[in-house]
């Protein structure tokens, strides 16, 4: 074991009866660094959190969480980790102050200590005002602040956060990113999982893109890009009939030929020259005399992923649809990140329309 | 670095589970305190038996005499349907995400269970004391001595303390709300009414007076009654046997009997739960 490494993993196996959740991952997350673990519903992601942060054990292989095995050492490892997740949640008839006092007490400190505790946890999270309502009547970015503050109370040296933003709008996911962005600043090792590209990318140093139990990439943020090939742009002319002139405009902008969709009467090149590209498609087209009903640039989606790690596409659907569009870039140049867009869908015709989608 | 260092002390492990259970139990009091619905349907229940019996079945068992031999029974009844509290809290604990996050503590794996018998042991305090005044209301007098009296609450809430880790011990293996519902009330009905807690043995079929006879809720009612004093009318006379004419020795043990079993069987269900 080495001293760099907070959380190793080697070939988890779990079954539920005669389904695999897990057939084999291995996971290395140097101290003080931050994994994300990528993936669809049903990917084994949730069941990774639980092997590693012992609420679950594995069939085979094994895990060492700040230096502790899972399996031998469980006590020593809860000590040392912090946990958030949606089934490792704050009690909804207790009030924010009351939920971390409570898991303070439960940490080993006084009753002084822990409501002192309490109260900074409290500050840190921006929770002082709601600090005394009960937390079932919580907004989802309080609730999964007040979650995050909770997995934080022993100081951990590992906090693993499963999912911190499914479910949240964008304000939410927006201050839930803050938290985890101070919480990286501190220094400790994160494991979080996400159905979202652009969060593993914002949030994480590195991404393990997980899928029917085993890791099938592993790499930075930039690294998994480049085996995705940047982002698309979607054109819809206004006659359908053009979309054959559309594409052949469109050539020089990507690597690839442009892709016809017949069916939404899109045309997508994929390219990773940002928002110039978008700049470039459109004068390509004015040149040619092309009108355009809609123009969409969107990151790869995690379904661009799949599509491009394993060549096909048998996702189980994602629980629910994208978000709407967010904002249009706040520039021509810098891609902003938003919460909300790359989530994995199954419809091909919405998939291209994330954030940045506008009508010229 | 960790100012702080919370490695379990193994040595006191023990020390450790009484603590973060009485923890655990001041949780589960907040709870309650602010689900009023679940505090009065555990008081309505045992005063609608009270009035039920007194005044429907009262009449043609005895009338006064009667009323005052049955509050001891309803008792025993009232702490063992309490029990299904304790499966439907832990089991709702679960439901709820409460028991991963507990299970993801350095704490003693015993404490999360011994908390919800603790607070339900509260509730059953709060329950005895309202059908005690409700006793008093309908003509139920203690009529032993302090000592005595005493001795007899404090056997009963032991029995429901032993009552709680059975309900505890369903509640874990339901693992839902709706399962546990229903799982952890109808046993109640054949354990409290196949027994001596509120007509007489004598009157049951071979099979079923023996049952009942040692039926430790019989025990408990009748250990309860000869602790205050109250004496049953001709109509609903015990038999002379050895668990009745030992109510108080005999209850005592099947008490201790059943948190003996049901304890490691509870905590040893919890513990599953790590294996899925």
């Amino acid at each position: 074991m080495a001293d760099g490494e907070a959380i190793v993993a080697e070939g988890l196996t779990r079954r539920f009866g005669d389904r695999y959740a897990l057939r084999g991952i291995d996971l290395r997350v140097p101290t003080g660094s931050v994994l994300g673990l990528l993936g669809p519903n049903g990917a084994g992601k949730t069941t990774t959190v639980r092997i590693l942060s012992t609420l679950l054990r594995a069939d085979e292989g094994r895990a060492t969480v700040a230096g502790r095995d899972v399996h031998d050492e469980p006590a020593a490892v809860r000590a040392r980790i912090g946990l958030s997740g949606q089934y490792a949640a704050a009690d909804e008839r207790l009030t924010a102050r009351e939920n971390l006092y409570l898991v303070s007490r439960l940490y080993g400190m006084s009753r002084k200590t822990a409501r002192r505790h309490a109260t900074e946890l409290l500050e840190r999270f921006a929770l002082t005002e709601a600090a005394d309502r009960t937390s079932g009547g919580f907004s989802g970015g309080m609730r999964r602040r007040l979650d995050l503050a909770g997995a934080l109370v022993s100081r951990p040296t590992v906090v693993f956060l499963d999912e911190p933003t499914t479910g949240l709008d964008p304000r939410g996911r927006a201050d839930t990113w803050r938290a985890v962005e101070e919480l990286v600043a501190d220094g400790t090792t994160v494991l979080l999982t996400t159905q979202y590209l652009e969060e593993a990318d914002h949030l994480a140093d590195s991404i393990a893109v997980i899928d029917h139990g085993t890791v099938i990439a592993h790499g930075t943020a930039s690294e998994l890009k480049a085996a995705v090939g940047g982002e698309r742009i979607t054109i819809t002319p206004i006659d359908q009939a053009a979309r054959a002139s559309v594409a052949e405009a469109l050539t020089d902008l990507g690597h690839h030929q442009p892709d016809i969709d017949s069916r939404t009467g899109t045309v997508t090149v994929v390219t990773d020259r940002g928002a110039g590209a978008l700049r470039q498609a459109l004068e390509a087209l004015a040149a040619v005399r092309i009108e355009v009903r809609d123009v969409a640039l969107a990151p790869p989606t995690l379904d661009d992923v799949f599509l491009a790690l394993t060549g096909n596409s048998q996702r189980p659907a994602a629980e629910s649809a994208p978000p709407p569009a967010v904002a249009a870039p706040e520039d021509g140049s810098e891609r902003s990140v938003q919460p909300g867009n790359g989530q994995l869908v199954r419809a091909r015709g919405r998939r291209r329309k994330g954030a940045h989608a506008w009508r010229p | 670095m960790a100012a702080l260092s919370f490695a379990p002390d193994p040595a006191s492990g023990s020390v450790r589970t009484v603590r973060d259970g009485l923890i655990i139990a001041w949780r589960n009091l907040v709870n309650l305190r602010r689900t009023p619905g679940a505090v009065i349907t555990a008081l309505v229940q045992p005063l609608m038996f009270v009035l039920l019996l007194a005044y429907v079945f009262g009449g043609s068992l005895g009338g006064d005499e009667y009323r005052t031999f049955l509050i001891g029974g309803i008792f025993a009844q009232a702490v063992t349907f309490n029990a299904s509290f304790t499966a439907i809290g832990l089991a709702g604990d679960m439901d709820r995400g409460m028991v991963d996050r507990f299970r993801a503590l350095p704490m003693p794996r015993g404490s999360v269970i011994l908390g919800r018998t603790l607070s339900d042991l509260t509730m059953n305090a709060v329950t005895l004391t309202v059908t005690s005044l409700c006793g008093l209301l309908i003509g139920w007098r203690v009529e032993g001595t302090f000592t005595e009296a005493a001795a007899g609450y404090l056997l009963v809430l032991l029995f429901a303390f032993a009552m709680s880790w059975v309900g505890a011990t369903i509640g874990l293996l339901a693992r839902s709300v709706e399962v546990a519902q229903s799982a952890g009330l109808i046993w109640l009905f054949p354990v409290t009414f196949v027994s001596g807690a509120f007509v007489s043995i004598n009157s049951m079929p071979g099979p079923l007076r023996v049952v009942a006879e040692w039926n430790p809720v019989s025990a408990t009612a009748t250990a309860a009654r000869s602790l205050f004093g109250n004496q049953a009318p001709a109509t609903v006379a015990p038999p002379e046997s050895w668990p009745v004419q030992h109510a108080t020795v005999y209850a005592l043990l099947c008490a201790l009997a059943v948190i003996a079993v049901f304890m490691p069987l509870a905590v040893s269900r919890y513990r599953r739960i790590a294996h899925g």
